[in-house]
């Protein structure tokens, strides 16, 4: 968490893919052995199943089709009869190539979907009667991409080092390296109404420039290298510290498609055509020097198998392309300023207007400045309200990005439109539970505050409208910080709720408390001088901070006996540990009897 | 986000080459492949890649994350100073090292792989990068200072620096107003 705070890219930036707001595990790759350690004996079976069942229906599918792919196309090219006399040559390197193969064609088809954001959006938008569950599924696209990623690189290096065995035993059989049905059937090709067997032409010729020469080998090298140029840069040190090294060489995707589509276009892998009078190798193989000798041995004719795998990608490239495509119509499409505000400590508020966009709590949009950058897109967690008629961000000063932003909009006249924005999304499925439950507690980890200001602002909206929807009644709002400053912008959001809230008469609707967890003798100091007043020294607020951790025995305690009959929901924002400490502290301290207080856990919400 | 600093990069690429030269020399070397000799070279060399790039660096700015277990490596290669340190000198290695992986089929990929990472260090190099060790932090308490000779800039009560909410800057809006106009002694 602490490492969280400092590394975000922006003050909510990226951290949809790599920090606090989806975490754990909605963002981690999650394997089936993971997601079993995580299953305690505390929770019931049918809570995981609940938790965890489509995430591992998902990965026990695509696992499934996996092995199926390279099982039946190592058994199709070993045991095929086609292939008998190119596994002669190259032996078991051939169905350890062409297994991989099969896999990636898959798995490259697979690569490309979980990162159509807008498809994926509206795939959400179309499952609506399909529950929540199924639907945040779809917030795990990164998890997936990644998992996805693993198995490209993983069946890469299979099928390339199948390939050295390959091209090594190929020319080395065209030079004579081997028996003569090796010899012969390398030479085939060389008279006319022969067809070659071994893509090796030129006897002189060495491995490296049959790689180099040849459609395949070229092609494949260029993707390899580029595929692993793709892996090394998106290394998490990289793509949480320098976004824009992992943004612009992940876009090598491109060449690595372009040459995966022709790189089986070589037609290098022969098996061997029907001939007549049939040439049928076991009688034959005995005998190569009779071939074309004897009536029942005619020359084998071979050919070239039918390239595939631009089949295999061509819907996925081009579902991407209208994706891009869609990209840049919202790119061209205006968007006007609101209200440009400085916040303190160097976070800035921009209140934006766009046609047609409709937003939900805890949802988030990428931004794209022209001005700074004409590609990149950066993504920012909105921290408005829907029942409002702005969709607002904060933008804390942290990368090149946010503060060349920051100060181009510093240097605007009063009332001025900024520069040039561009607006896709929103995206992520809104977490609206929060508004299920009697009483919610939420709890939010330093940077993890963000889609709380989303919540907390609508829920205020709809107690005010007293919405239908809203069913709360009361919420504990927690805070864990290691340091506030950054934040600042957050109290101050708190103390306008406040505010309103005491001019209404409604003081206890929203307990929030507030922990410094990196404090110091100084801080100690501090607060021993001002101790007498109303507000607190650090935010300003009623509600004095805490310093240290909070004693969750104690608080959930306390909730327990000022809601003795509510269903609370409990929400977090924040790091693996705590998720599973409160996890156990909802367990421990909900009643047996389902109409006293019970406590739900949610974590993956935001 | 800030500065982008392309030995982080380079350390990631370096080390992948490393790991990819020597499952290249194993293959040729299991294999035997013509000239075997150089996949011999290539795992002798992917070896020494990994164990040299294995010790990430500290990132100039924010938290840097060892890799498991690098301490006793990092220990290793902090031994040699200026030399490990120095990223000329390492993109001018791989630079080297890579030229005999050209020479056969099962390493010219990992080759080709540590010619990239060459670039980049040399990237980092010019841009004056340099490799430092994360070590575990030791506690350096701040001697007190010698004396005070200036009147105090803030006099008490005052919030604590990195608490403060209005910058140092707004004198106006500053959270305390001085009795008296404070001024530097000027002597």
């Amino acid at each position: 968490m602490p490492q969280c705070v400092q590394e975000c890219v922006h003050v909510q930036a990226w951290f949809q893919a790599t920090c606090c707001i989806r975490t754990h595990s909605a963002f981690r790759l999650q394997t089936l052995s993971e997601l079993l350690v995580t299953w305690c004996p505390s929770e019931s079976m049918g809570n995981w199943i609940i938790d965890h069942g489509p995430s591992a229906l998902i990965l026990l599918v695509w696992t499934g089709i996996n092995t199926f792919l390279f099982v039946y196309f190592y058994l199709f090219y070993d045991r095929g009869d086609r292939f008998f006399y190119t596994r002669h040559i190259i032996g078991s390197a051939l169905s350890w190539a062409r297994a991989p193969a099969a896999v990636l064609n898959f798995n490259c088809l697979l690569v490309l979907l979980p990162v159509c954001r807008n498809l994926l959006s509206l795939l959400r938008g179309s499952f609506v009667c399909c529950g929540r569950s199924l639907r945040k599924q779809l917030d795990k696209n990164l998890t997936f991409h990644k998992l996805v990623g693993y198995m490209i690189g993983l069946m890469t290096a299979v099928h390339t080092i199948a390939h050295l065995f390959n091209v090594e035993w190929f020319t080395r059989s065209r030079q004579g390296g081997f028996d003569i049905l090796s010899t012969t059937l390398s030479r085939l090709g060389e008279l006319e109404n022969e067809t070659y067997l071994n893509p090796v032409r030129d006897p002189n010729a060495t491995p490296t420039y049959v790689a180099f020469t040849t459609i395949g080998g070229l092609t494949g090298v260029i993707i390899t290298l580029a595929l692993i140029l793709m892996i090394t840069s998106s290394m998490e040190v990289i793509r949480r510290s320098y976004f824009e090294v992992f943004w612009y060489i992940h876009h090598l995707f491109i060449i690595f498609f372009a040459g995966l589509v022709i790189h089986g276009a070589g037609r290098m892998v022969r098996s061997q055509t029907p001939t007549n009078p049939p040439h049928n190798f076991t009688v034959c193989k005995d005998q190569p020097l009779e071939w074309g000798k004897v009536p029942e041995c005619p020359i084998p004719q071979f050919a070239g198998g039918f390239p595939q795998t631009w089949m295999w990608v061509i819907g996925p490239m081009f579902l991407y392309l209208c994706e891009r495509l869609l990209r840049f119509i919202r790119y061209l499409q205006s968007v006007t300023y609101r209200k440009i505000i400085m916040r303190p400590s160097n976070v800035l508020e921009l209140q934006l207007v766009k046609r047609g966009f409709k937003m939900e709590v805890g949802q988030y949009i990428f931004m794209n400045c022209p001005a700074i950058s004409q590609l990149e897109w950066h993504p920012f967690t909105m921290t408005s309200a829907p029942e409002e008629d702005f969709f607002s961000v904060h933008i804390r000063s942290v990368g090149d990005w946010t503060e060349k932003l920051i100060k181009m909009l510093e240097q605007l006249p009063e009332g001025a439109q900024g520069p040039k924005m561009a607006v896709d999304g929103p995206f992520g499925t809104a977490s609206e539970d929060v508004f299920d439950y009697e009483v919610s507690v939420l709890v939010g980890c330093g940077i993890g505050v963000t889609p709380f200001a989303s919540i907390l602002k609508s829920i205020w909206y709809k107690f005010k409208q007293s919405s239908p929807k809203l069913r709360t009644k009361k919420i504990y709002f927690y805070w864990l910080c290691r340091e506030t400053h950054a934040f600042e912008w957050f109290a101050d959001l708190l103390q306008v709720l406040e505010k309103e809230m005491a001019g209404r008469g409604m003081e206890d609707f929203l307990t929030y408390n507030l922990y410094l967890t990196g404090w110091d003798e100084n801080h100690t100091a501090h607060v021993t001088v001002h101790f007498d007043k109303d507000t607190d020294v650090v935010t300003g607020l009623k509600q004095k901070t805490y310093y240290g951790r909070p004693i969750w025995d104690k608080e959930f305690q306390e909730i327990r006996k000022e809601n003795p009959t509510s269903g609370v929901g409990v929400f977090l924002c924040g790091p693996e540990t705590l998720a599973k400490t409160l996890e156990k502290k909802c367990v421990k301290y909900s009643d047996v009897d389902p109409r006293k207080t019970n406590f739900y856990f949610n974590k993956e919400n935001f | 986000m800030g500065k982008i600093e392309w030995a982080m990069w380079a350390n990631e690429q370096a080390l992948a080459s490393g790991l990819i030269l020597l499952t290249g020399g194993i293959v040729g070397v299991a294999g035997q492949f013509a000239g075997w000799q150089f996949a011999a070279y290539g795992v002798a060399a992917g070896v020494f890649v990994c164990l040299l790039e294995y010790p990430r660096g500290r990132r100039a700015k924010g938290t840097s994350v060892e890799r498991t277990g690098q301490y006793c490596l990092t220990v290793c290669v902090k031994a040699f100073g200026p030399i490990t340190r120095n990223y000329y000198v390492r993109a001018f290695l791989h630079a080297a090292l890579c030229v005999p992986g050209g020479f056969m089929l099962a390493t010219v990929l990992g080759c080709v792989c540590l010619g990239i990472a060459s670039l980049i260090y040399l990237l980092a190099a010019i841009r004056g990068e340099q490799w430092l060790p994360i070590l575990p932090k030791t506690e350096t308490r701040e001697k007190p200072r010698e004396s005070i000779k200036e009147p105090p800039q803030n006099p008490p009560p005052r919030p604590p620096a990195d608490l403060r909410r209005k910058r140092l800057e707004d004198v106006e809006g500053a959270a305390y107003v001085n009795p008296i106009p404070v001024t530097g002694s000027e002597d």
